[in-house]
């Protein structure tokens, strides 16, 4: 018989004999896909709020890649889960004194306003293609005019007038999303920051810095997405023997992917300056828990706070995104890095976090399990983190066969 | 007596039993009346000699796996040596007994050793408990006297409470599959019994009383002696009190 977290976790010097990496891989994820829903909508709104007209292409991608991943979000909780399901229990009896019991408020409300506005913004397809397809044969295109029919919500007026009211409806909506998205990830910033027992968690700076690198980590993800489906699409078109023009084959147009890694390394730049006012500030204060905090940073976790987050996660693509003449090789390798940089950021706060004892005279190390021997190491492993990160793919995969990803048809 | 004055005096009457049921306790409690219970715990660490018997006796009584190194109550040896190095560990929650002198396997000389003692531990039942605050579905929550309590049927198995906890007092049941932690015997203690691991402390370390009970020896001695609480700085307001607290006490 196994407590959970035993077959995980590697116990050093004095530690209570309670005491285990409880909060394993799923809660590295948890933060990571809510942080790309949230990025993913803040890049979106960035065109429809502040009306920046090279995001256009770049924002209706990102919306629809936002619920994507937002579909996707609650399912590392429910991995994490010992009882996943009374899962819903927490829209049941939510205990509001708890950051979690937020998830369902804000969850539900975000879900919605992102489906909204996906359908003001997509609302001219939709009715077109139901037009289209009214009188279309075969089981298919009938299926595909019933949904979009649906989805018309019998609202079929695409006068002029009509689609400048829906774009008023949808800079409001964009405007009250941004403040629900930084919301929705700073509240997962919240139930680390406000975690007084844990020395390295308990900081009010934490909801920033995670909406921060929450906004970075979407930027780059629908930047690499968006290169890939346009890459992929205009291999398909050169496959169908150059049938159509060059200019509507879809080749990535660099001009977008420069004017977003802008605003990409903007917002990375302000969320490594806050980590290292953190950073700077524990050691400068050096409180009771700085001497553990100390060796936990600057030597057990050296190479994965210095090396793989700040140095491979950020000096390095900062730099490759920086330097004139940015190709799209180069920034797709960029953008690999920047996301393996938020990636081991959310590692380094949940499992650094867990990687010291509460007596502050012990440490913990976190064995990731890679080949599941049961079902909890799957859930908790390497293979149930890429189940986890292949969802939003999916849920895309799906969405894309009845709402175009990029050029309106 | 008219149907109508019967029911008029029977719904007065009705409702006056349900008030009085209701605010009874409160109002005769305030008029000092009586007073609500509210536990407390007292270890006296220098009685402990970490024999383990109290923990056994925990594992057996509230079924928790005896192979299994989380437990709701442990005691923890501390041996500081003149050179003044600090070993302190907590095999298996101190289950067997310490009989060897060898802290983190580290077999320390008799010559080496400037002082050395047990710390029995177990739920503080904080006053202002971060695990009842923290669970997203009230699974876990604080009796009115004073006791934090977990709801098998409804905790949810996130794990927020254990993380919350200065204390490393929770974990996962390994048969149930939820938090579980030390609720000073609730099941005992509310039938006037003693909580299974004072009854099994052979020396006498470990008391739970009513800290409003004045006559009560525990509250006497926690209101007349020099006591401490662990880890004052998290402002939880433990309900458990130590004699013989050191600053190396984790």
């Amino acid at each position: 018989m196994e407590v959970h977290g035993e077959l995980w976790t590697l116990k050093e010097l004095f530690v209570y004999p309670n005491e285990y990496i409880y909060w394993a891989l799923q809660i590295v994820m948890y933060p990571l896909m809510t942080g790309l829903v949230a990025g993913a909508f803040v890049l979106s709104s960035l065109y429809h709020v502040f009306d920046r007209k090279e995001l256009k292409e770049m924002s209706r991608f990102s919306l629809i890649f936002s619920y994507a991943l937002l579909l996707a979000a609650p399912m590392p909780l429910l991995f994490h889960l010992l009882q996943p399901l009374r899962g819903f229990y927490v829209f049941l009896t939510p205990h509001f004194t708890s950051a979690i019991a937020a998830f369902g408020v804000v969850f539900f409300s975000y879900a919605g306003l992102v489906a909204s506005e996906i359908w003001f913004v997509e609302r001219r397809f939709f009715v077109q293609s139901a037009q289209r397809l009214r009188n279309a044969s075969g089981i298919a295109n009938k299926v595909k005019g019933f949904i979009y029919r649906a989805w018309s919500l019998g609202a079929y007026d695409i006068s002029e007038e009509a689609l400048r009211k829906d774009g008023k409806v949808i800079r409001v909506l964009a405007g009250i999303g941004v403040p629900v998205a930084c919301f929705l990830h700073g509240y997962a910033g919240f139930i680390f920051g406000s975690v007084k027992a844990n020395a390295l968690w308990m900081t009010p700076l934490m909801p920033v810095i995670f909406i921060m690198s929450a906004i970075v980590s979407g930027i780059a993800l629908c930047m690499l997405t968006y290169i890939i489906v346009l890459e992929i699409n205009r291999l398909k078109s050169k496959r169908m023997k150059k049938l159509l023009p060059l200019e509507e084959s879809g080749g990535v147009e660099m001009d977008i992917i420069k004017m977003t890694s802008k605003y990409l390394v903007f917002f990375m730049v302000i969320a490594v300056t806050l980590e290292f006012l953190d950073l700077v500030f524990r050691g400068y204060t050096a409180v009771k828990h700085w001497d553990i905090l100390r060796t936990v940073i600057y030597e057990r976790d050296f190479f994965n706070i210095f090396i793989l987050q700040y140095g491979i996660g950020n000096l390095i693509p900062l730099v490759m995104l920086i330097m004139p003449g940015l190709t799209k090789r180069r920034a797709i390798i960029a953008l690999i890095l920047i996301l393996i940089g938020v990636f081991m950021m959310r590692w380094n706060v949940v499992v650094g976090g867990q990687s010291f004892s509460l007596t502050l005279s012990g440490y913990m190390h976190y064995k990731i399990p890679i080949i599941p021997q049961n079902f909890e190491t799957y859930k908790e492993g390497i293979i149930g983190a890429l189940t986890i990160i292949s969802l939003p793919f999916i849920f895309l995969w799906i969405l894309s066969k009845v709402i175009p990803l990029t050029k309106e048809e | 007596m008219s149907r109508r004055d019967f029911l008029k005096t029977g719904l007065m009457v009705g409702a006056g039993l349900g008030l009085s049921s209701i605010l009874g306790k409160d109002i005769l409690s305030s008029a000092g009346i009586i007073t609500p219970k509210r536990w407390v715990f007292l270890v006296d660490t220098f009685k402990c000699v970490g024999c383990g018997l109290c923990v056994r006796a925990c594992k057996l009584e509230n079924e928790i796996p005896y192979d299994v190194p989380v437990t709701r109550t442990w005691v923890e040896r501390y041996v500081v040596k003149k050179d003044g190095t600090v070993l302190a560990d907590s095999p298996y929650g101190g289950r067997d007994g310490y009989l060897i002198n060898n802290p983190q396997g580290i077999v320390v000389p008799q010559e080496d050793i400037a002082k050395a003692f047990f710390v029995p531990k177990l739920c503080n039942q904080c006053t202002n408990p971060p695990c009842v605050q923290v669970c997203p579905v009230g699974a876990t929550y604080q009796t009115n006297d004073g006791v934090v309590l977990v709801d098998r049927k409804w905790c949810i198995g996130c794990g927020y409470c254990i993380m919350a906890c200065p204390y490393g007092v929770r974990f996962f049941h390994p048969v149930h599959k939820v938090a579980e932690k030390c609720n000073f015997c609730y099941h005992r203690i509310t039938k006037g019994m003693k909580p299974a691991c004072e009854d099994a402390c052979p020396f006498g370390a470990r008391h739970i009383g009513d800290i409003n009970d004045p006559a009560h020896p525990v509250a006497d001695i926690i209101k007349t002696q020099r006591v401490s609480v662990l880890k004052d700085e998290f402002g939880t307001k433990p309900s458990v009190y130590y004699l013989g607290y050191d600053s190396l006490i984790r």
